[in-house]
């Protein structure tokens, strides 16, 4: 188990290497780092003291150590837009992140996993076809167009639902979030569903798969000539087994929400890390998008670490076979 | 099953793969039409600078005034706008169409190379094995962990706009999926008697792996190309839509989303509505082939 940690971590800190140097070689190499980071309107002794701060008139090399040793003391630049640190702009940002991606993966289990039950209880009924369907749907349809149509129907036609931004805040131990407040549960709905869509199909397809999988299984006739109830058997029995494949999909999953956050905030005016990233490539905002590209990055290869390693504990399989090699 | 009995039997045809391939995927009438709908989409792309009742990037053929015509409403020079104009005076049809080309273009265009240099990696890591495999297949896990629009971000944020651009980037982001699909199915070919045959034959490596191996490789590899096409024409649009994929003069059924998007809340939803519909027509179609393809071809549900 510690030589498999230690070897997951070895690969993680290549990756994280390696990714400082594309982006390094992004900023330094192809743009011209004092057009990325010192803003347009500097003057002439700023961009003097900006260019000896990063280091600008040393080798390449040096100058990848300065932005290394830069990145890890917190300092990306200052956002032209906001000129306040990048880093700690996106680090505001982030629990809105968060909390939208955490609200759209809970909807994606809890709509998930009842519909995708019910469509391997009865496979070949009406409702289990009509689920089904949805679900195709869900994988088809480009995400961002189904945000449009949301904000459409529920907010312009409907007019039930508000189209943008985060809503009132509220507090609870400690913990800002929408949640707490209904005003801002209303505006959580529209773009948590948005962004859970994918993920409902995927649950909806993985539990249906589970369930036509477990029903014929031994243990299941066993239960029921044992006199348990339909319902226990299949809500108690049959559903922890289900569980096991889709907690680690989704537990998959989790990144990849964050990532898509970027369109769901763009649509929603969602004031979160995504929607920040794409502003600031409009606006140029070159600090910023570093700054995000590094934490992004960051986040992923811990969020991964994290998932492999509990993986292993869950299935020994993974790590005895990674130790065979 | 039934279809290919009756292929076989009921005429004097013999029963070819190509045939019994036929037979089988026609069994789905879903996917047949899938296959039709994509394939008249696919046509009316192609010769949209032949069939479309404007060219919607030629200025001299827009009249501002004619913006924002709901669907159904005659221009000032009496074409009629059947799903509606956009903002700037465009046919909503002929926008589509043209958006449709781009993306058409774009999608087959990275495939094909996104393919060309995943199967050889794929090759070369089944073939040679040991540390290269390792290390290639590393390399494919560590890509496959980060999520494609964060890595088409990544790209597209460094290396800015451009049709080229996003084309590498999809490259990027799909070798990975034809590598390790083509690696799996050759790990298995190269242990049959034919590589060996070709082995005693003294047949040059390059020869064996791209002549004798890659063939038997295909049917997997044309599943994950039909379903990467789907997903590159939806990443494409939703990249076009926030901005960073193509640039503003490229017709593109996202940037044409984005741009309906600001008038989508005073009710004038024709703008982004069609084309997201044709979108969702497109990809569904591919998706219901590609599906079909894989019961077809996979040879654990081969009868």
């Amino acid at each position: 188990m510690t030589v498999f940690i230690i070897r997951r971590l070895m690969q993680s800190s290549l990756v994280l290497l390696l990714m400082s140097l594309l982006v390094f070689f992004g900023v330094f190499a192809i743009g011209d780092p004092i057009e990325i980071f010192i803003a347009p309107d500097a003057d002439q002794a700023e961009r003097a003291r900006a260019i000896a701060a990063l280091g600008l008139d040393k080798p390449i090399w040096e100058q990848y150590v300065m932005f290394v040793a830069n990145a890890v003391a917190g300092d990306l630049g200052r956002s032209f837009v906001f000129n306040i640190p990048s880093i700690e702009l996106i680090l505001q940002r982030m629990p809105a992140t968060l909390e939208l991606a955490i609200v759209a993966v809970a909807l994606s289990v809890v709509l998930g996993v009842p519909l995708g039950m019910y469509a391997g209880y009865k496979p070949d009924g009406a409702v289990a076809k009509t689920i089904m369907a949805g679900s195709i749907f869900g994988f088809s349809l480009p995400s961002f167009w189904v945000g449009l149509m949301l904000i459409l129907i529920f907010a312009v036609e409907l007019g039930w639902l508000p189209s943008t931004g985060r809503g009132e805040v509220g507090t609870f131990l400690g913990i800002q979030s929408s949640i707490f407040t209904f005003n801002g549960l209303k505006h959580l709905l529209l773009p948590a569903l948005n962004l859970a869509l994918f993920n409902i199909s995927l649950v909806i397809r993985l539990t249906r798969a589970g369930m036509r999988e477990n029903l014929p299984m031994d243990y299941v006739k066993f239960a029921r000539a044992k006199g348990l109830s339909k319902r226990r058997v299949i809500l108690v029995h049959v559903l922890k087994n289900i569980l096991i494949p889709i907690v680690t999909v989704v537990g998959l999953e989790i990144g990849s929400v964050i990532a898509f956050a970027v369109v769901t905030e763009t649509i929603f005016a969602w004031p979160g890390m995504g929607k920040l990233i794409i502003d600031s490539i409009n606006n140029l905002d070159r600090p910023v998008i570093v700054a995000y590209l590094m934490i992004v990055v960051l986040m992923f290869i811990v969020i991964n670490l994290v998932v492999d390693i509990l993986y292993s504990i869950l299935d020994p399989r993974v790590r005895l076979g990674d130790m065979g090699k | 099953m039934a279809g290919a009995i009756q292929a076989s039997e009921g005429t004097a045809k013999v029963e070819t793969p190509f045939r019994r391939f036929v037979a089988d995927f026609t069994e789905s009438k879903l996917a047949l039409g899938g296959l039709i709908v994509f394939a008249i989409v696919f046509v009316a792309a192609m010769l949209c600078a032949f069939i479309s009742p404007q060219n919607p990037y030629d200025l001299r053929q827009l009249d501002i005034m004619d913006g924002k015509m709901p669907p159904g409403s005659v221009s000032s020079d009496g074409l009629k706008f059947w799903l509606g104009s956009d903002s700037q005076g465009r046919d909503m049809v002929s926008a589509i169409l043209y958006g449709l080309r781009t993306s058409f273009l774009v999608a087959v265009t990275s495939g094909f190379i996104a393919a060309a240099v995943g199967t050889t990696v794929g090759l070369i890591a089944a073939y040679y094995g040991g540390k290269i495999d390792t290390f290639l297949m590393r390399t494919v896990d560590i890509k496959l962990s980060f999520p494609a629009i964060l890595i088409a971000l990544i790209l597209l944020a460094l290396l800015g706009q451009g049709t080229g651009k996003i084309i590498l980037a999809l490259v990027i982001i799909q070798w990975a999926y034809y590598a390790r699909t083509v690696r799996a199915s050759a790990l298995v070919e190269r242990r049959k008697e034919y590589v060996e045959a070709a082995h005693c034959l003294a047949l040059p490596k390059s020869r064996i792996l791209f002549r004798h191996i890659l063939p038997n490789c295909l049917p997997p590899l044309i599943v994950v190309a039909t379903i990467q096409i789907a997903n590159s024409i939806a990443l494409e649009a939703t990249l076009s839509f926030l901005g960073v994929g193509l640039p503003i003069t490229e017709p593109s059924l996202g940037l044409l989303i984005a741009n309906g998007f600001e008038y989508i809340l005073s009710g004038v939803y024709w703008i982004s509505f069609f084309p997201g519909i044709a979108l969702l027509v497109t990809i569904v179609s591919i998706n219901l082939v590609g599906d079909q393809l894989r019961d077809v071809l996979n040879p654990r549900l081969q009868k």
